[in-house]
């Protein structure tokens, strides 16, 4: 299969990132190179197989539901690009 | 006192016949003459660093040092660092200052070490060549001309030109075992889960893993055994009692079977790496251990299905990278949506972009079953099959890469040639496997070679002994490269 620039256009906007000119251009026909390699997983029968998430076969643990972080508003919204009052700013949304 | 093993600059630190202090200046002197060749290190923190040396001073002092009181090490800058930069060399993160370090970081502070800095990388560990740096390509230091390997480049090259003695690094898909491999080190990266990736800024969570690189598997051992150890804040750590992951080294080596994959020596390697690898398993022979031929007949999967799992996962865990919180922010938009786009638009590489691209496009409706979970049924597969080799044989060896360093820019404009030199070390990560590369000897134009081993899960401290062994018998990992 092959990718076309509309298609190319729409997962960048899914993934919320802006082409600039020229750039989807670029970006397709290296995506058309990566997918020839990943369809040669196609060709595998994997019926029955079990898909494999993580090495180790874990469950989620679980903990006690109590307050296990202090604190630190301060320190995590220094490194905001727009705090106010304990508030990270952002364009209106709502009017 | 730059070539020093650990075992001898912690003999020096407790004889007092040198200061950490004394160590730390050295160390950023050096870095100081030398950085500008490679490009190795990103940031470096000169008074942390002596602050650090002067506190693992009066601990020698005070009777209170473990092995590693007072080394000088690196991070790779994938981790985070309290209070320092912490940016995965990405503008996105260009002045991010972590609020918080992650656990490897703060196992490493209680041991004693000292940071001294933090290394170059591929952008978000996203790469093979260290080239995908916002910082700028880090060297090799054997052939300043040729890349270090990524995505831990930074590190390897770091270590190999005698910046530091030893470096974290993290593999994904052979981010330490590469860039060890071509730069004439010894890098490890343990069983997934025996890390804990928490404050390691995620790249694929289900095969990120923290590793160290370090001129001997002798030095790697205590430094991975600190890191180590479970952690309740990664759900994926694996509660198991901390282990001395040197514990085997020196042991006999005879009767060992090393299991070849056949599929590891067919067409696609060089030829000047074949006869160093091939040189190496005589070696072996020679110290009493046996090869038998096994196979892994799912080995060509590998590449595509990482290439589906790796960027699925990327795209989701690079979606927090929004301008919101952290990170860049464009200066100029119109709307929310619009602050969200240019902000990753002006954050990301290339590189980075065209991954979460494919991720988002694997992910996205109608694909799902056709893509991530095809792959993860090829990721079965492949650990089946390592799992049958271990049957036969206790560790399993090869080539760490089909090539020795290649030239900068050589494979920049196609990630499919870049990607196909990650042929031998994916599949470990599918498996979630733990393997190490350690220097086998040198290629055309005396550049090095790696040799891989692969271990059966939690075989570390058996990986690390067998390439101890080989490390008695040769001295391919004291070869330095010539500098100047």
């Amino acid at each position: 299969m092959s990718l076309d620039i509309d298609q190319v256009k729409h997962v960048a906007r899914l993934a919320r990132i802006e082409l600039g000119p020229g750039e989807a251009e670029d970006a397709l026909a290296k995506l058309n190179g990566i997918f020839d390699l990943v369809e040669q997983m196609q060709a595998v029968d994997t019926s029955g197989v079990e898909p494999m998430s993580h090495p180790q076969e874990l469950y989620q643990r679980l903990r006690d539901d109590v307050v296990t972080e202090a604190d630190r508003r301060d320190a995590f919204q220094r490194v905001a690009p727009a705090t106010e009052a304990g508030l990270y700013l952002v364009p209106r949304v709502i009017e | 006192m730059l070539n020093a093993s650990l075992q001898e600059l912690a003999s020096a630190l407790a004889d007092r016949r040198i200061s950490s202090v004394e160590l730390t200046r050295s160390v950023l002197d050096r870095i100081a003459a030398a950085n500008p060749r490679t490009n190795a290190f990103v940031h470096v923190d000169g008074d942390g660093a002596l602050a650090a040396a002067a506190a693992a001073d009066a601990r020698i002092a005070a009777g209170e040092a473990g092995p590693l009181t007072g080394i000088p090490l690196a991070h790779k800058d994938v981790f985070c660092t309290e209070g320092m930069p912490t940016t995965c060399a990405s503008k996105m993160l260009a002045n991010f200052v972590s609020p918080y370090d992650a656990h490897v970081v703060a196992q490493l502070k209680k041991a004693g070490t000292v940071l001294v800095g933090k290394t170059n990388m591929d952008e978000f560990a996203m790469g093979s060549s260290n080239e995908n740096s916002h910082f700028g390509a880090a060297r090799n230091p054997w052939d300043t001309s040729r890349v270090p390997g990524g995505s831990s480049g930074g590190s390897a090259a770091a270590v190999a030109d005698g910046l530091i003695p030893i470096a974290t690094g993290t593999d994904t898909g052979g981010s330490v075992r590469q860039p060890a491999s071509f730069c004439g080190v010894t890098g490890i990266k343990p069983t997934y889960g025996v890390v804990s990736r928490y404050g390691m800024i995620a790249y694929a969570s289900s095969l990120d893993q923290g590793g160290v690189l370090g001129r001997s598997a002798a030095d790697c051992a205590p430094v991975l055994s600190a890191m180590a150890g479970f952690d309740p804040r990664d759900s994926t750590s694996l509660e198991r009692p901390a282990e001395d992951f040197g514990r085997d080294l020196g042991k006999s080596i005879e009767g060992l079977k090393i299991g070849l994959p056949r599929e590891y020596f067919g067409e696609g390697m060089d030829a000047d790496v074949r006869a160093a690898v091939e040189a190496a398993l005589d070696t072996y022979r020679s110290l009493g251990a046996v090869t038998v031929d096994i196979e892994l007949p799912n080995s060509r999967l590998a590449i595509p299905a990482y290439y589906v799992i790796a960027p699925a996962e990327a795209s989701s865990n690079l979606s927090r990278f929004d301008g919101v919180r952290y990170g860049h922010r464009a200066a100029e938009y119109a709307d929310l949506a619009e602050m969200y786009c240019r902000s990753r638009a002006q954050g990301f590489g290339s590189e980075v972009k065209r991954r979460i691209l494919i991720g988002t496009y694997v992910l996205s409706h109608g694909y799902y079953d056709a893509y991530y979970l095809q792959a993860q049924k090829l990721r079965r597969l492949i650990a089946d099959d390592f799992r049958r080799a271990f049957g036969q044989c206790d560790v399993i060896a090869g080539p760490t890469a089909p090539t020795t360093a290649y030239a900068l820019g050589a494979k920049c404009d196609d990630p499919v040639q870049m990607y196909l030199g990650d042929i031998y070390t994916v599949a470990i990560n599918l498996a979630g496997l733990p393997a190490l590369s350690l220097p086998a000897g040198f290629g055309d134009g005396g550049l090095p070679v790696g040799l891989q081993l692969i271990g059966d899960y939690f075989a570390e401290a058996r990986l690390l002994n067998a390439a101890h062994r080989f490390q008695q018998a040769t001295d391919w990992h004291l070869a330095r490269p010539a500098g100047e």
